[in-house]
């Protein structure tokens, strides 16, 4: 198979409320890209778009809406969409155009602007219920993820103290983070302080709402080598959606995050994941969800994270470190660009250039994970130098 | 070395103005299990699934939640392309030639019916700071671009209406079409004006329907149940979005995508090469546009093919021997799956009525609609 790298990588600041349209956001992450790997624009041969449900920005086919601030104008462009899970499926769809043969070089953009859905953007998500079955309870995605945190404590007898400490160490490994939004130095008892959103869920152990957008380049394995001395390989991709009928399945393990880690696990030649994974960026748009996909990763047993978090296995000097970007808890959740974002951290951290959240465990491979959907779509990725 | 990708099953729904007594999962359920049928395939052999949705259309956010089960798909690598039909297709044809997969499938779906203002839901594609305030009707749209396409192409309005006659003509001879009619340029020159110069009768009507192809390694497919139909190229382009930067009478993105499906495909005199078209006739102008990308004519040039004849199902280059979307029903971004389909089916000499004798390759051209300025091409050809 032909062998892909990341040559490139770009990132605009995470805010609550951008005033620059999704058009520029989306520009400012592809030139910084570009930039970064010494392209221009007309060095690109393809597009891959992505970006959340077009309900935030009541812009239908949004996808076309965005395609000439991406760089897509007169080019082939493509919107790949996994819900949440989209941001890290665009590098997946990236690396299939370049994987292909078709292409060379691919531009990857991933964008999000929820600050136009008001009062707030949970209310746009009324509209990805089963219309019939679902929509007429009024539900929210905090109530179906407290009710999934609350069966993942009642499991494995997790109390909800382990689980803040998700939100502590993810919002203070932001403060290193030039883009990060909602970066902090807290204690447990400060999160577990904060309001209750729908219990267990309290209000710091939850990503904000979020505008910013990400960007990465592709190349093939000779273009790369010309492109830049250290190429950060794309070992190996995963994907897996689960049922549409989440009610009847047993939320407390994500066996479809274990379907995609799987898938790519095998295709980079990994046998041993906690051996072979040395910096990971799982999703954490809630604080339980960390420790929940490490779990289905195979990073950590089976309601055992927690006890890995809390002696320190997961901190940037950790074992594992994970979400040494700060992750969506603290750099922020544009949902499509936040996925992305953790495939530019892994970028930034296999390459050295991370700065002051530079792990030190000199790491050769990384992983990064996105989940969305309902409680449904695992998208994997596993990069390596 | 890649792959090469064929089509090895096909499966689709005929298409109806209206379904009420199927929900679209009912109806991408039918078409899968015809397609896998077809193909000789279980859902446990299929490495990869693409499905195409947009949200608006189907009045359903992150609407790729609802895609796997009817597919047989659950915990599989499933995943959407918000785009058009040939662009999920190509998701799919490249997951094979990379080797990632050696059977792959794709869907598209239309329940254009459970739409209750089609004008209103695309005028919100349309740039809200700078487009919509004009409150512009999205076939007003068109029908400007229908009146720079003929001014530059010098042509009457009696070309559009003779694409009219054509496919619904075409469409009588197709089991699949909903919108078969016997009709003379005369009668759709006399219908009301949508927005001048476009008559009510040049705007196609929408359908409901699904349509499933299965493709696979053409290794795979030898040794599969079905009669593989080879991927030729492929080719996808997206042009200027916004309505004030755009060319108005050619087709752009057609032409890019047209030159990269040849390009893959090594076709280099297309009209020698291609033995039928299957072109995107949302409008009845636009088939003309197409046509002159899938060709790489001149402005003007399809239109006086059409007044030829040449374009007719028993002409020297048959255009959309299937009826096309005037004559099949619009079912947005499934069209160009729809379309593909049908063109699979002439390859196999498995179109009946429709065939085109001898036909040994096909080119299908597709458009995302009115206000985008996006299309793929695919060259497919019998083995």
């Amino acid at each position: 198979m032909r062998r892909v790298a990341v040559v490139g990588a770009g990132l605009s600041l995470f805010m609550r409320r951008a005033l620059e349209t999704g058009k520029e956001l989306s520009y400012y992450a592809a030139s910084q890209a570009l930039q970064s790997a010494g392209l221009r624009r007309q060095d690109v041969q393809a597009v891959v778009m992505a970006s959340g449900p077009d309900a935030f920005d009541g812009v239908h086919m949004k996808g076309e809406y965005l395609s000439d601030g991406a760089g897509g104008w007169r080019k082939p462009y493509l919107r790949a969409y996994v819900g949440g899970g989209s941001g890290v499926f665009s590098i997946i769809s990236g690396w299939s155009l370049v994987a292909s043969g078709l292409f060379d070089v691919v531009l990857v953009v991933a964008e999000e602007k929820m600050s136009p859905t008001q009062p707030h953007p949970q209310a746009a998500f009324i509209s990805i219920f089963d219309h019939t079955i679902e929509r007429p309870l009024g539900p929210n995605l905090l109530w179906i993820f407290a009710l999934e945190q609350n069966r993942y404590m009642h499991a494995y007898g997790i109390r909800n103290e382990e689980i803040a400490l998700v939100s502590v160490k993810n919002k203070r490994n932001a403060l290193d983070h030039p883009a990060a939004q909602i970066a902090a130095e807290l204690t447990p008892e400060q999160v577990l302080a904060s309001e209750v959103v729908a219990w267990p869920v309290h209000r710091l152990m939850v990503s904000p709402v979020s505008d910013g957008a990400a960007a990465i380049v592709l190349a093939a394995e000779e273009v790369a080598k010309r492109i830049t001395a250290q190429p950060v390989w794309v070992e190996g991709v995963g994907w897996a959606l689960d049922t549409s009928y989440w009610g009847n399945r047993d939320l407390a393990y994500p066996r479809y995050v274990e379907d995609a880690a799987r898938m790519a696990y095998k295709m980079a030649g990994i046998t041993e994941p906690r051996r072979q994974i040395h910096v990971a960026e799982p999703y954490d748009p809630f604080a339980y969800k960390e420790l929940h996909h490490l779990e289905g990763l195979l990073l950590a047993d089976r309601g055992k994270a927690p006890e890995d978090l809390a002696r320190g296995r997961f901190n940037r000097d950790g074992e594992l470190p994970s979400c040494p970007s700060g992750g969506l808890l603290g750099v922020g959740n544009p949902i499509a660009a936040a996925g992305l974002m953790k495939i530019c951290e892994l970028f930034w951290q296999l390459r050295g250039e991370a700065g002051k959240r530079q792990v030190h465990n000199n790491p050769k491979r990384g992983l990064a994970q996105a989940w969305g959907d309902l409680m449904q779509i695992g998208t994997v990725v596993v990069v390596g130098v | 070395m890649e792959n090469q990708v064929a089509i090895v099953g096909v499966g689709l729904t005929p298409l109806r103005p209206v379904s009420p007594d199927l929900s679209f999962r009912e109806m991408i359920f039918e078409a899968a299990t015809r397609a896998y049928a077809d193909a000789g395939v279980t859902p446990r052999e299929i490495d990869t699934f693409v499905t195409v949705a947009e949200d608006f259309h189907e009045g359903t956010s992150i609407t790729d939640e609802y895609t796997p089960d009817q597919l047989g798909a659950v915990r599989r690598p499933v995943h959407t392309v918000a785009g058009d039909g040939l662009q999920g297709l190509a998701a799919a044809y490249m997951l094979v030639r990379s080797g990632a997969a050696d059977v792959a499938v794709v869907e598209a779906h239309s329940k254009a019916s459970n739409i209750v203002h089609h004008e209103e839901i695309l005028a919100l594609a349309l740039d809200p700071t700078y487009e919509r305030p004009w409150r512009v009707n999205p076939h007003a749209v068109a029908a400007l671009e229908m009146r720079r396409y003929l001014h530059e192409a010098n042509a009457s309005p009696e070309v559009s209406a003779q694409v009219v006659a054509k496919n619904r003509g075409n469409a009588l001879r197709n089991p699949f079409a909903a919108y078969g009619a016997s009709l003379s340029p005369e009668e759709v020159l006399r219908d009301a004006p949508v927005a001048e110069p476009l008559r009510g009768l040049e705007v196609s009507g929408y359908a409901d329907g699904a349509v499933v192809l299965v493709l696979a390694s053409m290794e795979r497919g030898r040794s599969l149940a079905g009669r593989p139909v080879l991927i030729r190229g492929i080719g996808w382009a997206s042009d200027e979005p916004s309505l004030s930067g755009r060319p108005w009478a050619q087709a752009v993105y057609a032409h890019l995508a047209c030159e990269m499906a040849y390009r893959v495909a090594a076709i280099h005199a297309p009209a020698d090469e291609i033995d039928l078209f299957e072109v995107d006739d949302t409008y009845a102008y636009k088939e003309l546009q197409h046509l002159e990308a899938a060709l790489r004519l001149e402005v003007g040039e399809g239109a006086r093919l059409t007044v030829s004849g040449r374009t007719a199902r028993d002409g020297e280059l048959p255009v959309n021997p299937s009826g096309g979307s005037l004559g099949m029903g619009y079912g947005y971004d499934a069209s160009a799956l729809v379309r593909t389909a049908m063109a699979a089916l002439q390859m196999r000499g498995e179109a009946g009525a429709m065939q085109v004798t001898g036909a040994r390759s096909a080119a299908v051209v597709s458009w995302r609609g009115v206000p985008t300025t996006s299309g793929g091409a695919v060259v497919l050809s019998a083995q």
